[in-house]
């Protein structure tokens, strides 16, 4: 299997295309520090409103590495699924456009097992680009702006996180980030087994994001209730979770803590269970399928 | 609004140990302003902790600087501490500087000592502060309760306890509690995660609710002369 992998990503990393998500990612990430570096401060005040005339509140402590790198996650990591579509779904459909696939299901390797070493393959590549984005996110901006507490904001409420308990919800949230990231991948990779060129599937995959993400925001109750419970992208957004605390009687946040780690959990498992979905799909479908091309 | 009025009151607190029962409120008061002019500034190490519905911190160890007559600074040296204005808006050594008619308003207790009660009522008609009622432990000379009403921010409350650091007249806790509002992302910031924890109920509008801070002091540094670039 491994061989087979080897050869997958050898596949993707011969593709420029494939660097454009890396080259993005860095050109946003960039952009956004610089901003920040300038005009964090009005950043900031736009986020408090109108509690900056109420609490005394410490802009140049505020706008700190952390702070940073969770602004540009909650930026981010709602178009990266475009950069993931891009290469998730060529891997089949690409194949198919090139006449290669006909090729290499001619050898003797299982379709399964050639489904599952791209898969893989596809996997390796989201993670990597998700270790990039911490890497340039996360470090880079420790680097131009220091450390100190985390702010973070929420639709009803501010939260402080010490910054001795911040690093370890940093590596939570990168890893869920890399689950939710994979479910996109999972996505692309079963459209690709239908299309014939990588642009239906790359599409394809990023308008269903979209509409997900709609719906999960919306903010509707009658989608809130039937909906938006079963919609993965509501489900991917699970590593803000990591961020928030669990309070005392007297509403003083616990470091340490995690407000509810069940239900970060079940959406874990909900990502997951889409993922297994995808994927036992595309093998299902690509076993059964004539493959002209 | 309400810690500065701590800081006054901690400066009437001066070691005082005459008895001055049943006084006219003037002649109090005289007695409490003499004793703020003694503190000129303070450095001290304190624990703050934070009750507002929409603030979840953790609790923090702080500096609070105070110098004469009406410069307060709390800084979170390590950390972040996101303090309310109303904390540092008022100096009780400024009101007690200012012109204002004392009245006596009767006895009450409070932490279970007899009191005295009188309020403040400022003779400038264009005074942000409306009212001010003082809480006298008269045997002590300490004030141990003030409230102030403000134009801005309503009715800020301020409760003061003693021990050991009583022979400077400075608290050894303190608990502030004024109006607070409700907080709401500005929309497009962010998409929330739902964590299916049960939201908070919303205030309705126009009514307000109360926020507490809670500083409990660890040590004093008086008059040992502080640079206004503390301040800042």
């Amino acid at each position: 299997m491994w061989p087979l992998i080897q050869i997958e990503l050898l596949k993707i990393f011969r593709k420029p295309r494939t660097y454009i998500s890396f080259g993005a990612i860095a050109i946003m990430v960039i952009i956004i520090q610089i901003a920040l570096k300038f005009d964090g401060k009005s950043y900031i005040e736009f986020i408090v409103g109108s509690l900056q005339d109420s609490l005394d509140i410490p802009y140049t402590n505020i706008l700190n590495g952390y702070f940073v790198c969770f602004i540009i996650l909650n930026l981010l990591l709602i178009h990266i699924p475009l950069l993931i579509a891009l290469v998730a779904g060529d891997s089949i459909a690409g194949e198919a456009n090139m006449g290669t696939l006909r090729l290499i299901a001619s050898k003797p390797v299982s379709r399964t097992g050639l489904l599952l070493a791209k898969f893989v393959a596809a996997v390796i590549y989201t993670a990597l680009l998700l270790i990039w984005l911490a890497f340039i996110s996360l470090l880079l901006s420790i680097l131009i702006f220091g450390t100190n507490d985390i702010l973070v904001a929420r639709n009803d409420a501010l939260e402080i996180i010490r910054s001795s308990d911040v690093m370890w919800r940093y590596l939570l949230a990168f890893a869920y980030a890399t689950l939710a990231l994979t479910t996109v991948a999972a996505l692309a990779f079963l459209l690709s087994v239908f299309a014939e060129n990588s642009i239906g599937p790359i599409v394809s995959t990023i308008s269903i994001v979209i509409v997900f993400t709609i719906l999960s925001e919306m903010q509707i109750p009658l989608y809130d209730r039937t909906v938006k419970p079963f919609l993965f992208t509501s489900h991917m957004l699970a590593w803000k979770g990591f961020f928030y605390c669990k309070i005392d009687a007297g509403g003083t946040a616990i470091p340490g803590t995690i407000e509810n780690i069940r239900a970060i959990g079940k959406s874990g498992l909900i990502l997951f269970v889409y993922i297994i979905g995808f994927v036992s799909t595309a093998i299902f479908v690509f076993n059964k399928k004539d493959i002209l091309s | 609004m309400i810690v500065k009025s701590y800081l006054l009151i901690c400066l009437l607190l001066f070691n005082q140990t005459e008895f001055i029962r049943a006084q006219e409120p003037a002649v109090l008061m005289k007695q409490i302003g003499v004793k703020l002019e003694k503190i000129s500034d303070y450095e001290a190490d304190a624990h703050f902790k934070t009750e507002i519905s929409f603030l979840k911190v953790p609790d923090a160890d702080v500096k609070i600087y105070y110098k004469k007559p009406d410069k307060i600074k709390i800084k979170n040296e390590n950390g972040i501490s996101l303090v309310p204005k109303e904390t540092t808006s008022i100096s009780l050594y400024s009101l007690v500087k200012s012109p204002y008619q004392s009245l006596d308003a009767g006895r009450d207790t409070v932490q279970g000592i007899p009191v005295r009660i009188i309020k403040l009522l400022p003779s400038d008609e264009n005074s942000e502060l409306v009212l001010a009622t003082l809480y006298i432990d008269e045997r002590r000379l300490l004030v141990l309760k003030a409230k102030t009403t403000t134009r801005e921010s309503g009715t800020n409350e301020v409760e003061l306890y003693y021990g050991k650091f009583i022979s400077t007249g400075l608290p050894d806790k303190i608990i502030f509690s004024f109006n607070t509002q409700d907080f709401k992302l500005p929309k497009g910031v962010t998409f929330d995660y739902d964590d299916g924890t049960a939201k908070k109920k919303p205030v309705e509008p126009g009514k307000s609710q109360r926020g507490k801070i809670e500083i409990v002091y660890l040590s004093y540094s008086i008059n040992k002369g502080l640079s206004d670039s503390v301040f800042r």
